[in-house]
């Protein structure tokens, strides 16, 4: 297990690999994420010229496309002189340091990728996911910069099925008993709890064609957090984020009663310990209103 | 020409032709040598002056092209002729044979391979490394197919191999060093530290009832489902009868103060003073029976090469068990007194969901073998549970149900038919806790549906791996071992418990996942193969060793570095004052098993191995 950050080099500028939902759907993460940063002494190197990086429709119509679109990006940070590249979206880093594991392992797929992308692979691009992102820089950056404790938040932590998997390739915390969000998330003085839909799936894209799997299968994340005495979830993805915030309002309508569950993405919970406030963060950009200082949820207000 | 006709016409022609070598053209040596060299030996020529060339796996087997091949067997033989032109006649070496042997392990196969040792009037020396004899068997409640009790069938085998007068038991003590070779072992045993005089001690165990320090160690004989005082024997029928005081827990060893033990023992047997000690035994033979352990599955585990499964909770739900811990659940003399009840709040589970092939089969988590008993002991751990709580539901995922063995399929048929045992073909997801329940997410791959059973207690049937220090023991022994730490016998099929290295022999778990009726005729046989190489006063060892040439020889001890076997030591070399001038490589020709690594490897070419000198060699490939 990776969390022995004492024991890494803190590393305080990071290439960034945005994604396309940072600056659509999931315009908060990236608001959120860029000012957490900043208050935590760290800077972004943005990739020029940055493109999709394969996931989702390219992965599952064309894998020489997919590989290929992943690699530019890789490829672009290291022209870019960065050593290490942040994909704060999970699909992105899954499906980057997959393309990665393929070219690793797979010479005619690296060959045949090279030739498609006109360019050879030497540089090693170390590509970090968000929970990685704040062990390097350091979770005791965030208790020595709290401006608030967020003590009364009882957190679920929510990893999803990419951030951890597979356990081969990412190499990273235990796959189905991840700890590292609670970590972090213990470092802004919120309580984490022990649930058992950490690493279940949310859906994912089923979104946009199957709504009625995913309202499912959210219900049951959000159940299960609530029956074990979480009163807000944090999340790291923005295909989870979508499905477990957005796709509520459907929840109400497949699930008479059901009570609205606040999620955050973790960078927002950190900016809130940081002191800054909801507004600044793009937490009211939500479908569910969240406002801290009022734990209990107004359900009056929907946006 | 290997039948009695071919053998003759070589007698008669080395007879009536007055030849002095001989080369055959036939099949490998392998299987052959002996037969041709047995022919010669009846016609007065000494053995090593017969070479064969071998036609049929070096060339009519493996060639098409009739021509070409008929050329290159007529080469073949060329070659050997000139190798039996050059070949020296040799004779066996005899070495001495101590008659007495090592058990390393005091588990059934251990138990059973002592037992027949000592029977056939051998000496033995059993060597066991807990407190107390048993194994794995001891914690078993009942055994299949047959479902008899298992402590009831070994007990009378361990009393037996402690009253054996030939028999020299040696509990609580691990074998560090063996030394020498086949019939000359020198094995250096520790006998660790008991504090507890063995003369003096009578058993009455009032020092394990009055030890304070109760509960302050798991007791691993329960398989951490009850815990131990200070001083303790595993269990009650332990043999020896004799407490073991733990030093890490004892209040004595801790600030000086209680000795409550020494206060009750009325014959002064406490003795905290007590060191470990060392024991040298001069050995013939080795049996190796070390066993197995289950593949913790824990995410505290130390079995870091494997991945584990935290997708099923395992060190985090308490009611998410192994099968040895079921094993004591159900026995009589568990920690529950045989009545099933789960670990966490001790209420008789209602549904109980057995998985097989957890760690087993698995490649994606680091084993890829079948741990052969799984699938016989979770028929009959549902079938206990069954027998025990007759409302209960007992269902069993499985991948494939292996129940080769004699009685073995009817017993998995009784599960299913008479017990009402559900079996579930398909693999399990995931396992997590809702409101004391523990709910297993499936599927069921017959149906083509996903199952979700709420149990009460989940039994997860684990690999079987080797001990953790088997990979160390082996090097310690000298004999090769698998990927895993499983010790390699000399030929799968037709030398199962003979390890490559000659004297040493294997039974049990320690080879590969084995049941008992299988581990007791191994050890059998690995008793039956010791007695053999027991059975002559002298040994007689192929001549095929190597000898280094003293004159030459750099003292380079490359060849010490190579050498599978560890036959080459240090020798000084003396002038005639009795100064020492230069260290030069010896090979003890007891211990050379004749592979070649060394002349190979030597720089100065200052070794030769008997019957494959370069001399030879070079006559042959000249003969090319």
């Amino acid at each position: 297990m990776i969390y022995m950050t004492s024991m890494e080099e803190v590393i305080m500028k990071y290439g960034y690999f945005p994604g396309c939902s940072q600056t659509g759907s999931a315009k908060e993460y990236d608001i959120s994420l860029r000012k957490v940063i900043e208050k935590l002494g760290a800077s972004f190197d943005e990739i020029n010229d940055w493109s999709c990086c394969g996931a989702t429709s390219a992965h599952v119509t064309n894998h020489k496309l997919s590989s290929a679109l992943a690699m530019r990006n890789v490829m672009l940070a290291g022209q870019q002189g960065l050593e290490n590249m942040v994909a704060p979206c999970a699909a992105c880093y899954n499906r980057l340091i997959t393309s990665q594991y393929e070219i690793a392992n797979h010479p005619e797929i690296r060959n045949e990728t090279e030739e498609l992308l006109s360019a050879k692979f030497e540089k090693d691009i170390k590509v970090i996911n968000i929970l990685e992102l704040f062990l390097k820089i350091g979770i005791n950056k965030i208790t020595e910069n709290r401006k608030r404790e967020l003590s009364e938040l009882k957190v679920a932590c929510y990893y999803g099925c990419l951030l951890v998997r597979p356990a081969a390739i990412t190499k990273f915390d235990d796959a189905e008993q991840p700890v590292s969000m609670e970590k972090i998330v213990e470092s802004t003085g919120a309580k984490t709890v022990d649930w058992n839909y950490k690493v279940e799936c949310c859906g994912a894209a089923h979104s946009v064609a199957r709504r009625d799997i995913v309202v499912d299968l959210s219900k049951k994340i959000i159940e299960d957090a609530r029956s074990h005495g979480a009163n807000i979830m944090a999340v790291a993805c923005p295909m989870c984020h979508t499905n477990l915030d957005m796709r509520q309002r459907a929840m109400k309508r497949a699930y008479p009663g059901h009570e609205e569950f606040p999620v955050l993405y973790l960078t927002e919970l950190i900016g809130l310990a940081l002191g800054m406030n909801e507004h600044e963060l793009g937490i009211d950009l939500h479908y569910i209103n969240y406002k801290y200082t009022d734990p209990v949820l107004d359900n009056s207000v929907i946006r | 020409m290997c039948s009695d006709p071919g053998q003759n016409m070589i007698r008669d022609a080395i007879r009536d032709k007055g030849l002095d070598a001989i080369v055959v053209g036939s099949c490998s040596p392998h299987m052959h040598e002996r037969t041709f060299r047995n022919a010669a030996v009846s016609a007065g020529i000494n053995p090593f002056l017969v070479e064969i060339a071998n036609l049929r796996e070096h060339c009519s087997w493996v060639h098409d092209d009739l021509e070409a091949a008929t050329q290159k067997a007529i080469e073949l033989v060329r070659m050997a002729i000139e190798k039996v032109k050059r070949d020296k006649p040799l004779t066996k070496i005899s070495v001495p044979v101590t008659k007495r042997v090592l058990v390393i392990g005091g588990g059934i196969a251990g138990i059973q391979a002592a037992l027949d040792t000592a029977n056939a009037g051998y000496e033995v020396v059993l060597v066991e490394k807990e407190p107390s004899i048993g194994g794995h068997m001891s914690q078993l409640s009942e055994t299949f197919p047959t479902l008899d009790c298992s402590q009831c069938i070994l007990t009378p085998r361990m009393v037996e191999v402690h009253q054996h007068p030939k028999i020299k038991l040696m509990t609580y003590s691990e074998v560090v060093k063996i030394e020498g070779f086949i019939g000359n072992f020198k094995a250096t045993i520790k006998k660790k530290a008991r504090h507890i005089n063995e003369d003096l001690c009578s058993g009455c165990g009032l020092c394990i009832t009055k030890c304070p320090t109760k509960k302050k160690a798991y007791n691993s004989f329960e398989e951490d489902l009850a815990f131990r005082p200070a001083v303790y024997i595993p269990f009650p029928q332990a043999v020896p009868n004799i407490p073991v005081i733990d030093e890490t827990i004892c209040m004595y060893y801790k600030n000086g103060k209680c000795g409550m033990c020494v206060k009750v023992c009325d014959r002064g047997a406490i003795d905290f003073d007590q060191k470990d000690t060392m024991l040298v035994a001069d050995i013939g033979a080795i049996i190796v029976a070390t066993g197995f352990k289950l593949y913790n599955i824990d995410k505290k585990s130390p079995d870091s090469r494997y991945k584990g499964y935290g997708e099923y909770g395992y060190g985090k739900y308490r009611d998410v068990i192994d099968g040895l811990q079921f094993e004591r659940i159900a026995s009589a003399s568990g920690p529950t007194s045989g009545e099933i009840k789960r670990p966490s709040d001790g209420k008789v589970p209602k549904k109980i969901v057995f998985i097989q092939c957890v760690g087993s089969r698995d490649d994606s988590k680091g084993i890829s073998y079948c741990s052969k008993i799984c699938c016989m002991y979770t028929a009959k751990h549902a079938m206990l549970y069954k027998h025990k709580v007759h409302d209960g539901e007992a269902y069993i995922f499985y991948m494939d149900i292996r129940a080769g063995g004699k009685m073995y399929e009817e017993f998995v048929r009784r599960a299913i038919e008479e017990d009402d045992v559900k079996y579930i073909r398909g693999r399990v997801s995931r396992i997590y806790e809702e409101n004391g329940k523990y709910i297993v997410k499936g599927e069921d791959t017959i149906a083509g549906m996903p199952v979700e059973i709420d149990a009460d207690l989940v039994v997860l049937a684990t690999a079987m791996i080797p001990q953790d220090n088997s990979a160390a023991l082996a090097r310690t022994i000298g004999i090769p071992y698998d990927k895993y730490g499983f010790f390699n016998e000399a030929h799968p099929k037709l030398r199962p418990v003979e390890s490559t290295t000659a004297g040493v022999f294997l039974a049990g778990a320690c080879q590969s996942p084995r049941d008992i009726p299988e581990s007791v005729a191994m050890a059998s046989a690995a008793a039956c193969k010791a007695t053999i190489l027991l059975s002559s006063d002298t040994l007689e060892r192929e001549p095929v060793v190597a000898k280094v040439n003293e004159d030459l020889c750099a003292g380079c001890f490359y060849c010490k570095k190579v050498c599978p076997f560890g036959a080459i030591e240090v020798k000084d070399v003396k002038d005639l004052n009795g100064i020492v001038y230069k260290e030069v490589a010896y090979i003890n020709q007891g211990v050379c098993q004749g592979c070649g690594t060394c002349t190979a490897t030597c720089l100065s070419k200052s070794i030769e191995l008997a019957g494959f000198n370069n001399e030879e060699i070079f006559a042959e490939i000249a003969a090319l």
